[in-house]
């Protein structure tokens, strides 16, 4: 049994975190964590300023509601996107048929050695001038099949990580390969997909930031064009970064908590 | 090395009435022969014991049985139907044969009456009551019937074997495979699931075992094969393999593990 348990600890740590924000430490007895207190921090100083110095601080947060939902919006399709493209170019990566793997390889390889603000750029602009597509369309594709590739080696390394012998439980049961995957393999990899991909998540509400650059009324491009208006530079910014790290600091803690919740059937541990 | 092409074995007819048929069976791995034009036929409510030092292809040759490895040439019958035959339905054929692993396998996210009853409920289309009833049933029969709503990771080693067991059994097979049932067992449970072998084997269960337990080769086998280099070297009652070895590397092999 110990032996079980280093194994999934060592598949744990080989799941890397690149982009999101920093896995949230849990220490015994203490209440000011790091996530405490930047939560605390930035929620204090955001109504602090508005109390303070309603002129500009309220007039911002009263001028970016509209700008908040969209970018909510576009997260949460993109999100509902790039999900499934994940998970399809995660098996794809697995699978045994060569032109399916040499193609979602591919892909993976040629997205991730792109920026995202190019890829944004490149359909919006390069590809728009053939296909004319909106501004909201072309920030929702580029970051569905940007998040899309780095989720699949996110599902890829999860379903990896279920060892050979639950395939071979299962096959040997009378299970076909999709019944395989979708009742032993898939609900134990989600243990370990589910934190990354929900930190993917947060670092692709981070990046639809970089739509604001073709037009779409996001809270970033509200907040500039408040400070165009205004002047008011240092005031502006101040308020959309405080905005976007309570967003943040919030969805990882739900992350967090989702996490605590998945291992349920660990009842030894 | 014998070509394999110049291996007639394959092409001689294989046992339909036999519960497994094997004929020429040959398994490479990269350049390594694991089975080397390997032929047995096990009859129905035979139980035979195949051992051999490792690497010797034991554990391959009973993996073909179900087709969780891939053969290079030859034919596997089981129950008289060509495995190899890609128009059988393989994971139907495999229903009939229940294998039980070294590492047991169970479903670490389903408690032990769901280990027991997905297969039969998914697969056979057994209604959730039934499929339970049997379920208890076989957990009773291999002593586990208070574990029903544990999970595996609360169980120790030798009652996550049981619980492997009555899995397997839970579809109702034919012919049950056990690939080193206790090798990763503490020994004081080996004995407990060595018990539920043995009772099963009373029943009258087609069992191939692969194993090193020379006591329960003695007390269950109608035969025992030895097994070395993909080839079976000798085979025989356990008395004849174990007590009047013929083969060098076989009594060389008994020697190192009594």
């Amino acid at each position: 049994m110990e032996h079980s348990n280093e194994m999934q600890q060592e598949q744990k740590a080989s799941l890397i975190f690149t982009e999101g924000p920093a896995p949230i430490i849990k220490e015994k007895n203490q209440i000011f964590t790091a996530w405490m207190l930047s939560f605390l921090g930035a929620t204090g100083l955001m109504i602090g300023l508005c109390l303070y110095k309603p002129d500009p601080y309220w007039n911002i947060m009263l001028f970016i509601p509209d700008g908040l939902l969209i970018t909510f919006k576009i997260t949460a399709i993109s999100i509902l996107f790039a999900v499934p493209i994940g998970f399809l170019t995660g098996l794809g990566r697995l699978s045994k048929n060569r032109l399916i793997n040499t193609i979602t390889s591919i892909y993976v390889e040629v997205i991730r050695g792109i920026p995202l603000l190019m890829q944004l750029f490149y359909i919006y602009y390069a590809l728009g001038s053939i296909l004319q597509v909106s501004p909201t369309v072309a920030a929702i594709s580029s970051l569905s099949f940007c998040f899309g590739a780095y989720m699949g080696e996110v599902f890829r390394a999860g379903i990896l990580s279920i060892s050979k012998g639950q395939t071979e439980a299962a096959r040997s049961l009378g299970f076909n390969k999709t019944q395989t995957m979708f009742l032993v393999i898939l609900p134990q990899a989600l243990k370990t997909i589910i934190p990354p991909i929900g930190n993917e998540c947060i670092a692709l509400l981070k990046d639809t930031s970089l739509v604001s650059v073709i037009a779409v009324a996001d809270v970033l491009r509200r907040g500039r064009e408040y400070a165009s208006q205004t002047f008011e530079y240092f005031e502006t910014y101040t308020m959309i970064a405080l905005v976007y790290l309570v967003i943040t600091l919030l969805l990882s803690k739900g992350m967090s908590i989702i996490e605590g919740r998945l291992s349920h059937y660990d009842k030894s541990r | 090395m014998t070509n394999p092409v110049n291996s007639y074995s394959a092409l001689k007819e294989p046992d339909f009435n036999a519960a497994i048929s094997m004929r020429g069976v040959w398994k490479l791995y990269g350049d390594v022969v694991a089975l080397k034009d390997l032929n047995i036929d096990i009859q129905k409510g035979e139980k035979v014991v195949i051992i051999g030092p490792s690497g010797s292809g034991k554990s391959t040759a009973l993996r073909t049985i179900n087709k969780l490895e891939d053969i290079h040439l030859g034919q596997i019958y089981v129950s008289g139907k060509n495995i190899c035959d890609s128009k059988n339905d393989i994971n139907l054929m495999r229903q009939d044969v229940g294998m039980v692993f070294q590492n047991f396998n169970l479903f670490p996210h389903m408690n032990v009456l769901k280990n027991l009853t997905i297969a039969p409920m998914k697969l056979k289309k057994v209604a959730k009551s039934e499929a339970e009833d049997r379920a208890l049933f076989l957990l009773k029969k291999v002593g586990l019937a208070d574990k029903v709503k544990a999970y595996p990771s609360q169980l120790s080693g030798g009652q996550q074997q049981r619980v492997a067991i009555a899995r397997a059994l839970a579809m109702q097979p034919n012919i049950m495979l056990f690939d080193e049932p206790t090798s990763a067992l503490d020994p004081e449970m080996i004995g407990e699931v060595l018990d539920v072998m043995v009772n099963l084997a009373k029943e009258g269960m087609t069992m191939v075992v692969v194993t090193h337990e020379m006591s329960f080769a003695r007390q269950v086998a109608d035969r025992v094969i030895f097994m070395d280099q993909g080839v079976i070297l000798e085979q025989g009652s356990p008395m004849q393999v174990f007590d009047y070895p013929q083969n060098p590397r076989l009594q060389q092999f008994l020697k190192q593990i009594l």
